[in-house]
C-alpha cells in the first residue's frame, strides 16, 4: 500500500514538473517569441489592421461596424437601432452580444444567432430584413425586386462582425446612397467597383466589398 | 466563376498542398519517434522531469504516465481559472465558477476544447496563453504519443515494450508541434490575425465614439489550435472572427493545418511498420470519406433547403461573406472529421442535412483523418475490426500486419468502439428525460433534439464544436459534458494501449496465400464499409430523430 502511494506521488510529481516546464516553453517562450517577430515584421496587422483617416482611428479593416442613427433616447437600452441610410449598410448581426461576465468593460461579444433554417424567429428576421432592404433602398426611379436581394443582406454572419458585404448587396444600395448624399449614381457605382475585391488568386473565397473602406471613400466623395 | 467551381478548386488546392507535405512530414515524424538522439533542450526537460527517455515502458506504465500527466493538467488548469481573479495579467477578469472551470479544464486536457465560456469576456492573458494554449500543445502531443505506442505494438514482437511516454510527449511537442506552430502563427499574422498584449483598449469608430476591443496572443494560439486539432477559439466566434481568420487564404491555411498531421501520420505508421503501402491503404479510407463528406456538404449547403434559407435565397446565416458557402463547407467537414471543433461558420444554422453531416463525421469516431494521434489509433482499431469481419466471412483466424487478432485483441477493439456511442446515447437520453436540461435549447422540435445530441457527440468524441444555440453554461451541462469528455478521451486510450501491449508481445505469423492483403484497395473498401456500417447502425435511430427529420421536412 505504502509503496503504491509513494509511486503514485512520484508519478504525479513527474507529471507536474513536465507540465511546468512545457508551460514555460509553450505558454511563455512561444507566444512571446511569436509576438516579438510579429510586431517586428507586421506591426500594423498584429495590432488589428486599424484604419486612420484625418489623423483619427475609425476602426479596423477587419471588424464590421454599425452605421446607425443616434438613438432618440440614449438611456433606452432596448431602442431598436435605425440605420443611417446615408451610409452603406453592413449585414445584420443578430447574434452579437455584450459582455455579461466582467461588467466593468463594455466589450462586444462576437457570435452567431445559431438559429436553424426552420426556426420561427429566424424566418421572421429574414422576412423583415428583406422587406426593410427593399424599402430602404427604394430611391427615385429605382425599386429593387425582392428576388434581387442577396442572401448576405438578410442573414447574420458567423462572427456578427463580418466587415464585408457581397458586391450584389453593395450595388443594390447604390441608388439610395447616391440620392442621400446628392451624388450621381455613376459616381457611387464607380466607388463600389473600385472597392470590390475579387477572389484571392482568382479562386479562394468569395468576391466582397469592405463596408468601412467603402464608407470612407463615400465620405471623401461626398465631402469634395 | 461560379461559387461551386471556386469551391472545387479550393478543395483541390487544399488536397494538393496536403499531398506535398505528406511524405516529408510523415517521414520526419517517423524519425522523431524512432530517433536515438536527444536534442539539448530535450535533455534539460528530461532532467527537470526526472525521466529516463531510454527506459522502455510496458503498456501499464505508459498508461500511468498518460493518466498522471493528464490528471495534473486538469488540476492545474482548474486552479489557474479559479485563481484568475487574483493573478496579474488577467485584465481584471474575475475567477471562473467551479462547474465551468471543471468543464473547461476537462475540455482542454482531453483535446476537446468545448467552450461554455465566451473567450473575449472571461479569460485573461494568463489563462489563455499560459493555460489553455499550453494544453493545446500537450494534449495533442499525448494523442500522438498514444498513436505511436500502438504503431510500435504492431512493429515490435516478443516484447511488451512500447517506448517511453515522457520522451514521446517531449519530442512531439519540441520537434513537431512547436516548429510548425511558429511558422503557422507568422503566416496568420501576415494575413491579419492579431498578436499583441495590448489587453482591452478603445478603438475609434466611423460614426464617432469608440468600441472596446480585446487584444491578445491570438495568432500563436490559432496556429496550435488548428495544428493540434484542438479548436478552442480565443474569441467566442472562433475561426469566424476576423481577428482569428482574416481572409480566404488564412481560411484554407487553417484547414490545411487541421488536416496536416492526421493525414501525414499514416505515412509515419507505414514507415514504422516497414511498409508504406499499409499506410496508403489507411490513407485511402480516410481520403474517400473526406471527399465524400465534403461533396455532400457542398451539395446540401448550395441547395439550401430550409424555410428561412428559401426566403433569404441562400444558406448564409452564420457564414462569413469572405469564405462563402464553399469555404465554410470545407472547413465544417474538416473540423468534424477531425477532433478539432474549430468553426468558421455556425453549424446550428447549416441546413438540416448539413448539420447531420457534421454530426455523422464526429460519430464515425473522427478517423477520416481524425485528431492528431487519435485519428490514427481510431482508424487502426477500425482496421482490426475490419480484418476480424473479413476473417469471420472466410472462417480464418484474422491477422493484421503479421499479428493474430485473437480473442484478447478483439475484446479491446470492441470495447474501444463501444465506449463513445454508450456515452453519447446515454447522456443524450438522460438530458432529454430530465425536466430542466431541455430549457437550454434555443430551437425547438427536431433541431432542439439535435442541439443536445450534438453536444454529447461533440464532447464524447473530443471534438468541441457545438450547435451553439444550446446554452451549455449550466451546472448540468458543464458537469456531464466534462465527464463525457474525460471518459471519451481516456477510456479509449486504456484499450488502445492494452491492445498495443498485447500485439507487441506476439510473435509475427508468416504471411501465407490465405492472408488478407491489407495494403490493397480491396481492404480500403472493406474498411470504409466497416466504418459506415458500425457507426451508421449505432447512430442511425438518433440521427433520424434529429437532422434527418429536419432535412427531409424542408
Amino acid at each position: 500500500m505504502n509503496t503504491s502511494v509513494r509511486n503514485t506521488a512520484r508519478l504525479l510529481g513527474a507529471g507536474l514538473r513536465a507540465l511546468l516546464v512545457l508551460t514555460l516553453l509553450c505558454g511563455v517562450v512561444y507566444p512571446l517569441a511569436v509576438t516579438g517577430v510579429a510586431q517586428a515584421l507586421f506591426d500594423d496587422r498584429a495590432d488589428g489592421s486599424e484604419i486612420t483617416t484625418e489623423g483619427e482611428v475609425v476602426g479596423s479593416e477587419l471588424i464590421g461596424q454599425r452605421y446607425d442613427l443616434p438613438k432618440t433616447d440614449p438611456a433606452d437600452a432596448d431602442e431598436a437601432p435605425r440605420p443611417d441610410l446615408r451610409w452603406f449598410q453592413p449585414r445584420p448581426s443578430n447574434g452579437l452580444g455584450s459582455n455579461s461576465v466582467n461588467p466593468q468593460y463594455t466589450l462586444i461579444l462576437s457570435g452567431a444567432t445559431n438559429r436553424s433554417g426552420d426556426n420561427e424567429e429566424l424566418i421572421r428576421w429574414v422576412t423583415d430584413a428583406k422587406e426593410a432592404v427593399v424599402a430602404d433602398n427604394t430611391a427615385e426611379g429605382y425599386r429593387p425586386r425582392p428576388s434581387e436581394v442577396p442572401a448576405d443582406a438578410v442573414t447574420s454572419s458567423g462572427s456578427g462582425l463580418d466587415p464585408h458585404i457581397s458586391p450584389a448587396y453593395a450595388r443594390l444600395q447604390v441608388h439610395r446612397v447616391a440620392e442621400r448624399n446628392h451624388l450621381e449614381v455613376h459616381q457611387v457605382e464607380q466607388l463600389v467597383r473600385d472597392g470590390t475585391e475579387g477572389r484571392t488568386l482568382g479562386f479562394m473565397g468569395e468576391p466582397r466589398v469592405n463596408v468601412l473602406r467603402l464608407n470612407i471613400g463615400l465620405k471623401e466623395l461626398a465631402g469634395s | 466563376m461560379s461559387p461551386e467551381i471556386s469551391g472545387a478548386l479550393q478543395f483541390l488546392a487544399l488536397a494538393g498542398s496536403l499531398a506535398l507535405a505528406y511524405r516529408p512530414l510523415g517521414d520526419w515524424m517517423a524519425r522523431v519517434y524512432s530517433s536515438d538522439t536527444h536534442w539539448r533542450p530535450e535533455k534539460w526537460i528530461y532532467k527537470v522531469i526526472g525521466a529516463h527517455p531510454e527506459a522502455e515502458m510496458r503498456w501499464p506504465a505508459y498508461l500511468r504516465g498518460v493518466l498522471a500527466f493528464s490528471a495534473v493538467g486538469v488540476l492545474f488548469l482548474y486552479a489557474l481559472q479559479r485563481l484568475q481573479g487574483v493573478l496579474p495579467g488577467s485584465l481584471g477578469f474575475r475567477s471562473i465558477d467551479p462547474d465551468q472551470a471543471f468543464n473547461t479544464a476537462a475540455s482542454f486536457v482531453s483535446n476537446t476544447n468545448w467552450q461554455s465560456y465566451y473567450g473575449e469576456q472571461a479569460m485573461g492573458h494568463v489563462v489563455q496563453t499560459g493555460g489553455l494554449a499550453v494544453q493545446n500543445f500537450v494534449s495533442a502531443a499525448v494523442g500522438m504519443a498514444v498513436a505511436v505506442a500502438l504503431v510500435r505494438g504492431f512493429a515490435r514482437s516478443r516484447t511488451g515494450e512500447l517506448g517511453n511516454f515522457w520522451a514521446d510527449l517531449v519530442r512531439g511537442t519540441v520537434r513537431i508541434l512547436l516548429p510548425v506552430s511558429v511558422a503557422g502563427a507568422l503566416v496568420l499574422v501576415a494575413c491579419g490575425a492579431i498578436q499583441n498584449f495590448s489587453g482591452i483598449h478603445e478603438v475609434g469608430q466611423f460614426m464617432g465614439g469608440t468600441q472596446e476591443w480585446n487584444g491578445g496572443a491570438v495568432a500563436s494560439q490559432e496556429a496550435i489550435k488548428e495544428l493540434g486539432t484542438n479548436g478552442g477559439g480565443y474569441f467566442n466566434a472562433n475561426s469566424a472572427h476576423p481577428f482569428e481568420n482574416p481572409n480566404p487564404f488564412s481560411n484554407l491555411f487553417e484547414i490545411f493545418l487541421i488536416l496536416l498531421i492526421p493525414f501525414a501520420m499514416t505515412r509515419t505508421f507505414g514507415k514504422m511498420v516497414g511498409s508504406v503501402r499499409q499506410g496508403y491503404a489507411i490513407l485511402g479510407a480516410m481520403v474517400t470519406l473526406w471527399i465524400g463528406f465534403t461533396g455532400l456538404m457542398m451539395w446540401t449547403e448550395f441547395h439550401h433547403g430550409g424555410p428561412a434559407f428559401d426566403i433569404a435565397g441562400g444558406a448564409m446565416e452564420g457564414k462569413e461573406t469572405r469564405f462563402g458557402i464553399a469555404g465554410s463547407s470545407i472547413f465544417a467537414v474538416a473540423t468534424t472529421l477531425t477532433s478539432t471543433g474549430a468553426v468558421n461558420s455556425f453549424h446550428s444554422s447549416y441546413t438540416g442535412l448539413g448539420g447531420g453531416i457534421t454530426m455523422l463525421g464526429m460519430q464515425l469516431g473522427e478517423i477520416a483523418p481524425g485528431g492528431v494521434g487519435s485519428g490514427l489509433y481510431g482508424m487502426l482499431v477500425m482496421a482490426v475490426i475490419a480484418v476480424f469481419l473479413a476473417g469471420l466471412m472466410v472462417g480464418r483466424t484474422p491477422e493484421y500486419l503479421g499479428r493474430k487478432i485473437g480473442t484478447r485483441e478483439i475484446k479491446f477493439a470492441a470495447c474501444y468502439i463501444l465506449i463513445t456511442p454508450a456515452l453519447v446515447l446515454s447522456f443524450t437520453a438522460a438530458a432529454l428525460a430530465l425536466p430542466t436540461p431541455a430549457d437550454s435549447m434555443t430551437n425547438s422540435g427536431a433541431h432542439g433534439f439535435s442541439e443536445i445530441l450534438y453536444a454529447y457527440t461533440s464532447a464524447s468524441n473530443n471534438n468541441g464544436s457545438a450547435f451553439a444555440g444550446l446554452n451549455a453554461d449550466t451546472q448540468w451541462f458543464n458537469s456531464t459534458l466534462g465527464i463525457a469528455m474525460l471518459l471519451g478521451r481516456f477510456l479509449p486510450m486504456v484499450f488502445v494501449l492494452a491492445l498495443a501491449g498485447s500485439l507487441a508481445r506476439q510473435s509475427p505469423v508468416p504471411e501465407t496465400a490465405g492472408t488478407l492483403r491489407t495494403e490493397k484497395p480491396l481492404f480500403t473498401g472493406l474498411l470504409v464499409g466497416t466504418i459506415m456500417i458500425v457507426a451508421g447502425l449505432t447512430y442511425f435511430p438518433a440521427l433520424a430523430l434529429g437532422p434527418l427529420a429536419e432535412g427531409l421536412a424542408s
